[in-house]
């Protein structure tokens, strides 16, 4: 599965950077500053004891990079100290989803992460109450046509983003994992009430460990555009060493997939960590997942689809058919986020906007 | 080798087809276009920095190209591509050249974090290291091109780079960004100075380019201490006038004008913490160039020999 592309190989087995020559780095540095992963390269090379080995205009940029993430990780503390400051007085457990989360619960998979937007996640029944805190407290609505505002109203698993009117910066609030069209339906209450605290604070929450997991695999292998999928895939790498040293955690992985109806992006999230990162994961979970996998004629169609996309969008990592590859999955996302009656029109609206927007 | 080493046509056919690879300061560029006016005005204010020998690690990978499509022959536009991708809006053809300087300036602002960024201009003088910051329009780099075509040696016009370990200044020495009057000022004070064209009506108004000394760009190597933090304060008519700046002040001035001095947060702070305390502080007024000139090389004179 693993292919040419320099990055994927300096994460699965970081002692290869040893022998990279001067133009391999400036190929690496490349794709891993368009994959968003340039300041976790730092971190992982760091880890391994291998800064030594990079020459020092390489290491100029890494070391940049992770000035930059630490920035992130300060900024983003700050925002979650304000989310939970506006959502104090209705005392509605805020559970942090994905960067937020793995931060909070100081996990390796935070460092040298960047973050854009955060990710919480209330109650439907709270939703109203929660908007009205963060309007309160300076959230606005970001911008948005009539059919979107209906769409994520409507259909979506989260509510519209909302941006702080002085820190710019930008929320979503989720009430669920999954749109409400998609065909797998997680219990988000499920998800909820298996939620654990967070240290220091009486109201954040995040995901427990397994679910952490599936989360982070079906928000990856339900989206349809994957200009972050490597990092995404990384950060399942990480939870998968952490999480993985707990023997218990196997089992319950599976289980627990079963129960939320997600064995499918497990099954993914199992199959590419080790795949592309070499992630240790036990036989015996890759073998009961198996099953759970595409057919015999989709499987390997599948595979050769994700190889091509769940790399940096760089030239340099470009195999032949990558821009197919990307389109078909992302058609695939939207397949899997909506019955065809809905999804035709959107798609069309969607390609007519775009036209309009470049023209 | 030096790009003056090349004939223009060799420059032409290696800068249309698979780039060169430029020292500036510290960073390797790997420059592609086949933009005419970026080869002329490339060829001249950039003469005598030197080409790498081996192509093979670049910090910046930048081509100016023209978009496809209509605006090839309509209203023909340039855009600026940093490693296939596109940061800013294209700007009209004819400002090309200086949406490159402008380009490799972001470029570094936003992937250079080593090193503490001032918006200033440095110069140098016998060793003694003075850093010019300032907000446009402040005659900061008229100062700057002065000083250096009498004597002072060119660290940066725009972007002040300090390192965070040993608080040395890092040679940058690119041309001298002038902007509207100043252009006819310094090309009357110092007529032998090399400037590329004329471009109208940019967001900066009228700009043009002034080389770098030669032998500020040889000694590109040179790093030096900080001795002192001057605010340039260009006012028509004032007399000269040196005066100290409290420290405090001039803490707050200069975090302001650095590009990522939140970005580094404690290292940010301590790094200011330490140059500041190192610094002589002042604010500078002045409308005569040559009287200015004076007053830094006074400044120079005493700080060698107190040494």
């Amino acid at each position: 599965m693993r292919d040419d592309c320099l990055i994927v190989r300096a994460f699965s087995l970081p002692e290869i950077v040893a022998s990279y020559t001067s133009y391999d780095w400036d190929v690496l540095i490349r794709q891993a500053r368009r994959g968003d992963v340039l300041a976790r390269l730092y971190f992982v090379l760091k880890q391994h004891q291998l800064l030594t080995k990079v020459p020092e205009p390489a290491l100029n940029h890494l070391m940049s990079a992770w000035a930059l993430a630490q920035k992130h990780e300060r900024d983003l503390r700050w925002e979650v100290n304000r989310i939970q400051h506006a959502l104090n007085e209705t005392e509605i457990p805020i559970v942090l989803l994905k960067g937020a989360a793995y931060l909070m619960q100081n996990l390796p998979a935070a460092q040298g992460r960047f973050y854009a937007d955060i990710d919480i996640m209330v109650p439907k029944e709270s939703l109203p109450v929660v908007e009205r805190a963060l309007l309160i407290h300076g959230w606005m609505a970001v911008k948005l046509d009539v059919y979107d505002q209906q769409y994520y109203r409507k259909w979506m698993h989260e509510i519209p983003p909302m941006r702080h009117r002085r820190r710019q910066t930008v929320i979503d609030v989720h009430h669920r994992i999954l749109p409400e069209t998609t065909r797998a339906q997680p219990d988000a209450k499920k998800l909820l009430d298996a939620s654990i605290p967070v240290d220091g604070y009486e109201s954040v929450r995040t995901l427990s460990p397994v679910d952490m997991v599936l989360h982070s695999a079906t928000h990856l292998f339900y989206e349809g555009e994957l200009d972050h999928g490597l990092r995404d895939l990384l950060d399942l790498h990480e939870l998968f060493l952490i999480f993985g040293e707990n023997e218990n955690f196997w089992n319950k992985l599976g289980e627990r997939a079963r129960k939320l109806e997600l064995t499918r992006p497990l099954y993914y999230a199992l199959r590419y960590t080790k795949g592309f990162l070499n992630t240790p994961i036990p036989q015996q979970s890759i073998r009961q997942i198996e099953t759970e996998g595409p057919n015999w004629l989709f499987a390997p169609l599948m595979d050769a689809l994700y190889k091509r996309a769940l790399v940096p969008v760089h030239p340099s990592c470009d195999l032949y058919m990558t821009s197919l590859a990307r389109w078909l999955l992302y058609i695939r996302a939207h397949y899997l986020r909506m019955p065809m009656y809905l999804l035709i029109p959107h798609l069309m609206r969607k390609a007519f906007i775009k036209e309009k927007e470049n023209s | 080798m030096k790009i003056s080493d090349l004939s223009l046509t060799n420059l032409k056919q290696r800068l249309g087809t698979s780039g060169i690879y430029l020292h500036t300061g510290p960073f390797v560029t790997h420059l592609q276009s086949k933009i005419p006016s970026i080869l002329n005005n490339f060829a001249l204010l950039y003469a005598n920095n030197t080409l790498l020998d081996n192509e093979e690690f670049a910090d910046f990978h930048i081509n100016l190209a023209t978009p496809r499509g209509l605006r090839r022959w309509y209203r023909s536009q340039v855009m600026f591509h940093f490693d296939d991708q596109v940061p800013f809006k294209p700007l009209p053809y004819q400002q090309a050249f200086p949406m490159m300087e402008w380009g490799l300036n972001w470029c570094i602002s936003n992937h250079a974090h080593q090193y503490l960024i001032l918006h200033s201009a440095v110069v140098e003088k016998d060793g003694f290291a003075a850093i010019l910051p300032a907000p446009p329009g402040s005659g900061k780099s008229t100062l700057c091109a002065g000083l250096v075509n009498r004597g002072w040696r060119l660290l940066s016009d725009e972007l002040g780079l300090i390192s965070l370990d040993q608080l040395e200044l890092v040679p940058l020495a690119r041309p001298v960004n002038l902007k509207n009057e100043s252009i006819e000022v310094i090309k009357k004070f110092a007529p032998q100075a090399i400037f590329s064209d004329d471009f109208a009506d940019t967001n900066k108004g009228t700009v043009a380019l002034m080389q770098a000394p030669v032998t500020s760009v040889a000694r590109s190597n040179e790093l030096v201490k900080p001795a002192c933090i001057v605010i340039p304060k260009y006012r028509p008519n004032a007399a000269t006038h040196l005066e100290h700046e409290s420290k405090g002040h001039m803490f707050m001035h200069v975090a302001d004008s650095a590009f990522n001095y939140s970005l580094l947060g404690l290292t940010g702070f301590e790094t200011l913490v330490k140059l500041i305390d190192r610094c002589d502080c002042y604010t500078f007024t002045y409308s005569k160039l040559q009287e200015a000139i004076e007053t830094f090389d006074e400044l120079a004179t005493v700080n060698n020999t107190i040494c």
